[in-house]
């Protein structure tokens, strides 16, 4: 960008009508509302530091040296509790077991829904599924520290945070589905969920573009209370994947809420993997929680698979996030991708089987809560037996349910691209009605709701 | 919407003395008029029948509501008017931002001078330099129910946020479903098109680039009445909207300008003068050329133009495009920015492709436009459709 700017301040000086005097007079003596002022105090003779604007605590040293980062310890990950369920932490607080029992079982429904929903993809009942078993710790134990009227966006991971807020398994079914009850009115690809209800925005594709997404919203949230002061005081939670932090949004996001002072909270589920590329191939800084702070960020790694860790760690976050009329906090919470990308990736082309079987034994999420649950005498084999069959039995009822329903009626390809629908999408839904209806043996409109009638 | 009366001072402070030095040698290198031109003659802005110079004519337009009709104005150059536009935004609605880079003094063109002094820093102000950063910020504040209206300081630096405008802002809506969550809050201003010597990077016209997304509503304004019409019904629509500013016309072009809020509708033409052997469409900038190459050549030819503005160039009014072609049977497209799958390129398809102005139709639709190419320095003029070039298409097409 440096050329722009450049670019742009040689328009400026230059342009008909607008000399560079011009526009030098509006800053002089008065800097705009509450802003720092640009400039720092002139320069002292002899003074230690720098006053140069741009960093301005800087001391002078007269010894050459590199910053390097191997100078730097890696940043430590919280945990609270041993992977056989011991609490390591005695000052974390932990939850009643009621609410600990109901995180548990949100995990477990996310990974049977997980088991059951590929499989049902490689049946082709849908056309794509993303498991994300390893990652349900972060997910159910994040969403949990929140209030209901905190924002989220999230990536395509998430199904336990969904899960932990309240998405019923139809909700999930009538998405993945694309049946007429999907709120999505079957438009996008499975797993891309949404809820107005639950304060989540939908799911996109692309990644990261809702990183910036949360800073805004963050701030919107900071607006809407300081000029209503009856409003709670709200956060908003942005989860992405350490592949996606390489995205140019997640620079623009975190330096946007870090100059904006912005109540976010940045989740990065690092999960070693993004499809096929490790992390070595991802960054070589130490990881993703060392950014952090070069944006001027309070910054946290976490034991992603101690889900009273990220309960604990969500929660102080949120803390800090409204201190002080607002400011962003980074969550790094390290974990491991137990599952294949998505349906259309097979892990093992470029990753070990071995590796992967000792995570899923060696250290899970799921199993360190159920020891942490044994130990306190409130779980053990035959509970958790029963739990198992039952909600299988929920996940395939609420899926054949969900299979069942026709299909969005068809105007609904046509319909909120605008508020109101444009006088050319008219046209050209009549045009496809009569194409359709010209000839009838070459579409399958039956199993959409209204036929092509619904294109009127 | 009755709005109290408020040109403030934010907006006198802003107008600048006629007459300020520039360097007068340096800008003539760039764009003299060749001294025995006819056509190629220096636009009047002064006299130009683009702009309403009387507060009686400003206040005739019948788009206006009565209470505007009946209310006052002042003269108002593009950018005191876009100003106005943002401080009765700010004023009419607390949810309403205005931000990017350098707005928080008043902006590099002017536009947001006096508002963070008047509104607080709070709702005006800058941002880091990263037009991904502004754009997605300005829709994840506008899907919290603000009104976020960002500014790209140059339309030439928007490529950097066209994944936010593309796969984010104008899919919002629809992938939303049910839920009906949109970005109607959401605003993206920039200025636009050639400035003399802006060259590659501040000379740009992306407006087809936005009209082949399904979503955004992409407006350019040609005066300042427009400008804070068109502007206000960005910033109430339920759609998102890109704004696009004429930066040449930023300080050119001065009108009488109502000084009360009102809007002008969005995917609705206008047709600025009537006739009856051809028709112009055009937008921005060009409307100025367009008018005094109507003007050329109704005398020496003795016909009788029709000039259309399309004013938001998508969804676009076909229906005034298409009535006014059946009516003349000739139609010249006139826009800046390049030729090649341009806003012509989709009008003159519109116009062939409909079944009863094909057939009334008398020569091939002409599009009068940028060449292919990037804008070169020192060869602007030579790019810029001018007045020679517009006549020209009407004389060609006439005698076709």
């Amino acid at each position: 960008m440096n050329s722009q700017r450049i670019g742009r301040c040689l328009l400026r000086g230059s342009k008909e009508g607008m000399p560079a005097s011009v526009i030098r007079r509006g800053t002089k003596g008065r800097w705009m509302g509450g802003y720092h002022s640009p400039m720092g105090p002139s320069q002292k003779p002899g003074a230690a530091g720098v006053r140069f604007p741009g960093a301005v605590n800087s001391k002078f040293t007269s010894s050459l040296s590199f910053e390097h980062p191997s100078t730097y310890t890696t940043i430590p990950t919280y945990r609270t509790m041993s992977p056989e369920g011991e609490i390591l932490d005695p000052s974390v607080v932990l939850p009643s077991d009621d609410a600990a029992l109901e995180m548990y079982l949100n995990m477990i429904k996310v990974s049977i829904m997980d088991v059951i929903m590929v499989e049902a993809q490689r049946q082709g009942r849908i056309s794509f599924y993303m498991p994300s078993q390893g990652e349900e710790g972060i997910c159910v134990g994040s969403a949990a520290a929140l209030e209901k009227d905190d924002v989220i966006f999230s990536q395509y991971r998430e199904a336990g945070v969904f899960m932990q807020r309240g998405y019923t398994l139809e909700d999930f079914m009538n998405q993945l589905f694309a049946n007429r009850k999907d709120k999505g009115r079957g438009r996008n690809m499975p797993v891309h969920y949404g809820s107005k209800e639950l304060k989540i925005h939908s799911i996109s594709s692309p990644l990261a573009t809702q990183i910036p997404h949360a800073s805004g919203a963050a701030y919107a949230l900071k607006m809407q209370r300081l000029s209503n002061s009856s409003l709670p005081p709200r956060v908003v939670a942005c989860y992405f994947g350490e592949g996606a932090a390489s995205e140019g949004d997640f620079h623009a996001a975190l330096n946007i809420a870090s100059t904006r002072s912005c109540p976010v909270i940045f989740i990065c589920r690092n999960n070693g993997y993004a499809i096929s590329t490790p992390t070595l191939e991802q960054y070589r800084g130490d990881g993703i929680a060392s950014r952090g702070t070069g944006y001027g960020i309070d910054t946290i790694r976490v034991d992603g698979n101690d889900i009273w860790a990220v309960l604990e760690v969500t929660r102080k976050a949120r803390e800090l996030a409204l201190k002080d009329g607002g400011r962003p906090v980074l969550v790094e919470a390290m974990s491991y991708r137990i599952s294949h990308h998505s349906t259309s990736d097979d892990s093992f082309a470029y990753r070990a089987r071995v590796e992967v079987e000792d995570w899923k034994r060696r250290d899970n999420p799921i199993i360190r809560l159920r020891k942490y649950l044994e130990r306190k005498g409130v779980w053990d084999e035959a509970k958790e037996i029963e739990v198992r069959t039952n909600i299988k039995k929920e996940v395939l009822k609420a899926l054949s349910e969900a299979e069942k329903e026709k299909k969005p009626p068809i105007k609904s390809m046509f319909e909120d691209v605008y508020k109101e629908m444009t006088p050319e999408l008219r046209d050209q839904m009549e045009e496809l009605k009569r194409v359709i209806e010209e000839y009838p043996e070459e579409y399958d409109v039956a199993e959409f709701e209204g036929g092509s009638a619904s294109l009127n | 919407m009755r709005i109290p009366s408020r040109l403030s001072t934010s907006l006198a402070k802003a107008i600048k003395p006629s007459g300020t030095t520039h360097n007068i040698r340096f800008l003539k290198k760039y764009s003299t008029h060749p001294p025995q031109a006819r056509l190629n003659k220096k636009i009047d802005y002064g006299s130009t029948a683009m702009l309403c110079h009387s507060t009686s004519s400003a206040l005739q337009n019948p788009e206006l509501p009565p209470e505007i009709q009946n209310g006052t104005t002042a003269r108002m150059n593009l950018f005191q008017s876009i100003n106005d536009a943002l401080s009765l935004a700010l004023s009419i609605d607390e949810t309403t931002l205005v931000f990017g880079e350098d707005v928080g003094f008043g902006g590099v063109f002017r536009c947001t001078g006096g508002l963070a002094e008047q509104y607080g820093s709070e709702r005006v102000f800058n941002t880091p330099l990263c037009e991904q950063g502004i754009i997605g910020f300005a829709i994840g504040a506008a899907a919290e129910g603000m009104k976020a209206v960002a500014e790209i300081q140059f339309a030439d630096y928007v490529y950097p946020a066209f994944d936010q405008l593309v796969n984010e802002a104008a899919k919002w809506r629809y992938r939303d479903g049910d839920h009906g969550r949109g970005l109607g809050g959401l605003t993206v201003r920039m200025p636009c098109g050639a400035v003399g010597h802006g060259a590659l990077y501040h000379s740009q016209s992306p407006e087809s680039l936005f009209t082949h997304i399904p979503g955004l509503r992409v407006i350019m304004p040609r005066s300042p009445i427009q400008a804070k019409g068109l502007l206000l019904s960005a910033i109430q629509s339920p759609d998102p909207c890109i704004f696009m500013e004429p930066k040449a016309l930023y300080r050119a072009a001065v009108e009488q300008v109502p000084i009360d809020a009102y809007t002008l509708p969005l995917s609705i033409a206008e047709v600025v003068k009537p006739g009856k052997d051809l028709t112009l469409i055009s937008y921005g900038h060009p409307m100025y050329t367009c008018s005094a190459a109507i003007e050329a050549a109704e005398r020496d030819l003795g016909v009788s133009i029709e000039l259309i503005d399309l004013r938001t160039v998508y969804p676009w009014d076909k229906e005034t495009v298409l009535k006014s072609a059946r009516k003349t049977g000739r139609c010249i497209v006139v826009h800046e920015s390049m030729i090649n799958a341009g806003i012509g390129a989709e009008v003159a398809a519109v116009i062939q492709g409909d079944k009863e102005t094909f057939l009334r139709m008398e020569a091939p639709v002409t599009r009068v436009a940028g060449w292919s190419i990037h804008m070169p320095l020192m060869f602007e003029k030579f790019n810029v459709p001018d007045v020679a070039r517009v006549y020209d298409a009407i004389k060609k097409s006439i005698q076709y």
